[in-house]
């Protein structure tokens, strides 16, 4: 049991990286963003080549944030500069990322089972691995957090929210709205590539497959934070989506544990987001439907 | 200060839904000039505010505002010169931000936005001091989503977003149209206040033609996308409702059956 709760926070603290780009997409800019499909593989991709190639793993590492940010970068421009929808930029960026990954990759998959990664340090400090991701993962977190926490403090920050908010209000006030669009996606993407770098160099692979489904993953992660742990500011539901990505990872596990059989696992996200997003509706239904009742009586 | 120079628009060109919005519009706004305009729906009225803001591209003609050519301007850099009001309370404000956060990205029109802090604490004591020429009490309630305030609130905060840093020119646009009637009259005659206190040159779309009368010194009708009255100074302050429904059924040549000029 240990185990697997210790398994799940180290895992969710990486994937937190990366609810926290879609958040920043998915509820900041108000844009669905389908890059980040791509974008995870791409910061495996970039990391795990990098690496594989002799450079410091801290370094590739930043390359793999940069190589998110030039994907982001792609999607704002199809989207603002050539007027392609939302959803469409981010799905066509998706689909160009998978051939750009294996050309970074130039194959499927590449093992980091004997190469130093951004853990090894930690590890020979004398912790175990598990200890070694928790503890990175959480430095990573804290300083992703503190950093998001000022930008959207500042003036650029506060005129990307008000983008995703009302942008012809902002507009009206001067703020040009696609540039806001493309720094908003280029920092999301960037961190989501940042997290698959984590990812790989935590589970010793990039795989061309791994980003399948992980919008989907990071859309659990950001609801079950908001539901579970509020959204009173900005400081609050930050925090709330660390913990969301690591309630997720351990309310896997548990289904896991319980016998769901784990190409099952896709299904169970996506109906659990799926739920989660129609909680209005249901409480609108009920809503009436208590009326109704008080109606009849 | 603003000239608009024979300005064309026409939405879906080339389509069965096509419309003339603006024909050839000729307009000259001097300083601190008030000017209201009516006219029934299609009239061209919001079009012609749209496109001295930018929000519409004009298809010929050109807008100059203080001598610089506007015309190819795009929205976002022509809002430095520009304070808005729409229609729709909900237009001119980020709901799920603040009072004092929306009253910071209004303060910073026109200028570049850096990673400086988004508000001071300087910026607050002024914000409370505006907050309180409103009268609203909005001043004890800095931090308050925008979106829990009413309509008449809402559409107060944003005139006083739209002049706090003074615009060469406010575009207000029916913007007392979804308000209650206690409340429009409140906001404005808020709106009045704040023009002739701090001499902004004004251009007023009301669906009002007692309001058309009573405010601002000069009144412009339009129909089918021209200007068809232009009436400013001695003979403005004379004008009767009476007389603008001639005016206007002579233009329109028909009756006015469903328009929403009856209700002035």
């Amino acid at each position: 049991m240990l185990q697997i709760i210790q398994g799940s926070v180290s895992l969710g603290l990486l994937w937190a990286i990366m609810t926290i780009g879609v958040f920043i997409t998915y509820r900041i800019l108000n844009y669905a963003d389908l890059t980040v499909e791509g974008s995870i593989t791409t910061g495996a991709a970039v990391a795990a080549t990098l690496i594989v190639g002799g450079m410091n793993p801290y370094l590739a590492t930043f390359f793999s944030f940069i190589a998110g940010m030039a994907a982001g970068l792609i999607t704002g421009l199809l989207h603002t500069k050539l007027k392609i929808p939302a959803l469409l930029s981010g799905i066509l960026s998706m689909i160009a990322l998978y051939s750009v990954n294996i050309r970074i990759m130039s194959k499927a998959n590449i093992s980091l089972l004997r190469v130093d990664t951004v853990f090894t340090p930690f590890e020979n400090m004398g912790l175990d691995s598990r200890t070694s991701v928790i503890i990175l993962g959480l430095i990573c977190v804290v300083a992703v957090i503190l950093v998001l926490y000022w930008f959207f403090g500042t003036e650029v920050g506060s005129a990307i929210r008000a983008t995703g908010n009302n942008p012809k209000m902002i507009r009206a006030q001067g703020v040009n709205t696609d540039s806001m669009i493309i720094l908003g996606l280029v920092i999301s993407n960037g961190l989501v590539a940042f997290a698959g770098a984590l990812i790989a160099q935590d589970q010793s692979y990039a795989d061309i497959q791994m980003g399948i489904g992980s919008i989907v993953i990071g859309l659990a992660s950001v609801i079950i934070g908001e539901v579970l742990f509020g959204t009173r500011n900005f400081m609050n539901t930050l925090i709330s989506l660390v913990l969301g990505a690591v309630a997720y990872r351990i309310i896997i596990a548990l289904v896991l544990e319980m016998g769901l059989a784990p190409t099952d696992l896709r299904l169970f996200t996506a109906i659990t987001v799926a739920v989660a997003l129609s909680l209005p509706v249901f409480r609108k239904y009920l809503g009436a439907f208590k009326k109704s009742l008080r109606r009849g009586s | 200060m603003l000239k608009v120079n024979k300005i064309t628009k026409t939405f879906n060109a080339g389509t069965v839904n096509e419309k003339l919005a603006l024909n050839k519009v000729d307009l000259q706004l001097n300083e601190g000039d008030f000017i209201t305009i009516i006219g029934g729906n299609g009239a061209g009225k919001t079009t012609l505010l749209n496109c001295v803001a930018g929000v519409h591209p004009v298809d010929s003609g050109n807008i100059f505002i203080d001598n610089i050519d506007v015309t190819r301007l795009p929205e976002h850099k022509r809002a430095r010169l520009l304070g808005r009001v729409f229609q729709d309370p909900m237009m001119g404000t980020a709901s799920s931000m603040g009072i004092e956060e929306n009253l910071a990205l209004a303060y910073r029109r026109g200028q570049r936005r850096g990673i400086k802090w988004g508000i001071t604490h300087a910026e607050r004591d002024y914000y409370r001091e505006e907050l309180k020429t409103l009268e609203l009490g909005l001043e004890d309630r800095l931090a308050t989503k925008v979106g829990l305030l009413s309509g008449g609130q809402r559409q107060a905060l944003t005139l006083l977003m739209a002049t706090m840093k003074k615009p060469r020119l406010l575009l207000l646009d029916e913007h007392t149209a979804a308000l209650d009637p206690k409340t429009a009259v409140k906001v404005l005659q808020l709106s009045g206040k704040i023009i002739t206190d701090h001499n902004i040159t004004t251009m007023m779309i009301t669906h009002n033609m007692r309001e058309a009368i009573k405010y601002g010194n000069r009144l412009v009708m339009m129909y089918e996308g021209r200007i068809i009255l232009d009436i400013a100074g001695e003979e403005k302050k004379n004008l009767t409702v009476e007389y603008l429904m001639e005016k206007f059924e002579k233009a329109s040549g028909d009756e006015l059956s469903s328009d929403r000029l009856l209700l002035g």
